[in-house]
């Protein structure tokens, strides 16, 4: 039977149905466990694949109010795990402000880093921020063959992220028992879906470590959703249906109860709350049920929230499931 | 008109080719699992020599999945092109063998 979909939920789409087929819909978190913070949209680069549409010319920043607000949040017992994100962190100027308050916590604290930002003379104290605030890095590097990496995020990036990462590295982040971990995302460079993790965790190994001598702790493979930048990609590519059906064809039932926003709340650069980054790309605020600015933040009500999915959701649910800490069955 | 016998979304339609004879259907499933995934040989190798054989068999199906197969396992357009001359290599090393057969005769029937 199809269930009622809420005032805020389209039941025509295709999703709700394949969740409702798996007896998983309406979606609803199990608790918060990650608070991802997505503090600015300005970033250096300004990549093909870019859900956020980040740029040099973009202006949301977070304020210093809410993130005050935030981080009284980031104190709640359950969240174990601070998530930072943008467009480009290290942007902000008042990132280290920031993380020496969350630091503080005692928590995981994780900022999601494009690392060759750190190579520029006004960014570069952040190598060392990190380090001493025991930040663990995600960097993204989304092929390891320079070319491909190249045509989505730019002329010589390739290059400048594994130096980057060799500075990282000269700091023992990626060193396994520094405690300083950093980690690499792959994305695909085109329209097809990442092979498994392990297989390409392995590549990028023999690639950047027998190479370049460079380590990290773990890849992340994510599936790229078709959103902003990505789903201009799609469209202007003509590879848009092909790739929707690629991701339904690929629908995983099992990955359902592990996807991201189950334990995850995301926090705009204005306060407002969403269940995911992709949600807060596409305006879709936590369901109308919950509060949805950081002001009014609520454990008890937004922990059980019904998660607003939409045909984007697929690429969480494809193959091995994606998410921002990559695959979820591995 | 707008029909043809191979269409792209018939791919779709290989995980159900066991119809009408599920079990041997699926006892060719777990043969392919089996074949294609990796073992001695890596994941990505197995692609390759996947991609290689489609091509050589000119199977649009295979053709289509084992670029993807290969795009997604971070093969690259050079390595994917080089396995393709590897199948090309071979059709024409095994044409020009079999013309041994016609040489044998030449010799065989000439004066
Ligand atoms: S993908 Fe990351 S590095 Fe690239 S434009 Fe977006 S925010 Fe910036
Ligand atoms: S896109 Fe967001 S809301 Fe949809 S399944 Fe993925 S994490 Fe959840």
């Amino acid at each position: 039977m199809m269930h009622q979909a809420t005032s805020r939920t389209d039941p025509a789409d295709a999703f709700i149905e394949r969740l409702t087929d798996c007896g998983a819909f309406p979606l609803r978190a199990s608790g918060i466990d990650i608070l991802q913070l997505n503090i600015t949209r300005r970033c250096n680069l300004s990549c093909k694949h870019c859900h956020v549409q980040a740029g040099p010319r973009r202006t949301e920043m977070m304020s210093r109010e809410t993130m005050t607000r935030c981080i009284e949040v980031a104190g709640t017992e359950e969240i174990s795990t601070i998530d930072i994100t943008g467009g480009t962190p290290e942007m902000h100027q008042d990132l280290e402000w920031l993380i020496i308050k969350l630091a503080a916590l005692k928590k995981r604290l994780i900022v999601r880093s494009n690392l060759l930002v750190m190579l520029e003379p006004a960014y570069r104290r952040y190598l060392d921020v990190f380090a001493a605030n025991k930040v663990e890095l995600v960097g993204s590097l989304p092929d390891c063959n320079a070319e491909k990496s190249d045509r989505q995020r730019g002329v010589g990036t390739f290059e400048r992220v594994l130096q980057a990462i060799g500075e990282l590295n000269q700091r023992s982040y990626g060193v396994p028992g520094s405690g300083l971990r950093l980690h690499l995302v792959h994305n695909p460079v085109g329209a097809y879906l990442p092979g498994p993790q392990a297989a390409l965790e392995a590549e990028y190994r023999r690639l950047l470590g027998d190479r370049h001598g460079l380590s990290f702790n773990t890849l992340f493979c994510l599936v790229n959703t078709p959103i902003g930048r990505y789903l201009d990609y799609l469209k202007r590519s003509g590879n848009l249906s092909d790739y929707m059906r690629a991701l339904q064809c690929a629908f995983n039932p099992q990955t359902v109860t592990s996807v991201m926003c189950r334990t995850t709340l995301s926090v705009g650069w204005d306060g407002r709350l969403y269940d995911c980054d992709f949600n807060q790309m596409l305006n879709l605020t936590v369901n109308s049920g919950a509060p949805d600015h950081i002001e009014a933040f609520d454990y008890a009500r937004l922990a059980g929230r019904e998660i607003m999915v939409r045909s984007h959701c697929f690429a969480c649910t494809a193959g091995a499931g994606s998410s921002c800490q990559g695959a979820l069955k591995t | 008109m707008n029909e043809t016998y191979y269409e792209r979304r018939d791919l779709e339609d290989f995980p159900h080719i066991g119809e009408y004879a599920p079990e041997p259907g699926a006892k060719f499933f777990e043969y392919y699992a089996t074949a294609t995934s990796a073992g001695k040989l890596t994941a990505r190798e197995k692609a390759l020599i996947a991609l290689a054989v489609a091509t050589v068999r000119h199977c649009p199906y295979c053709i289509d999945a084992y670029t993807n197969k290969c795009l997604s396992l971070g093969v690259g357009n050079d390595e994917m092109m080089e396995a393709v001359h590897v199948g090309a290599a071979l059709v024409a090393g095994d044409t020009l063998a079999h013309a041994t057969q016609m040489r044998k005769i030449i010799k065989q029937k000439e004066m």
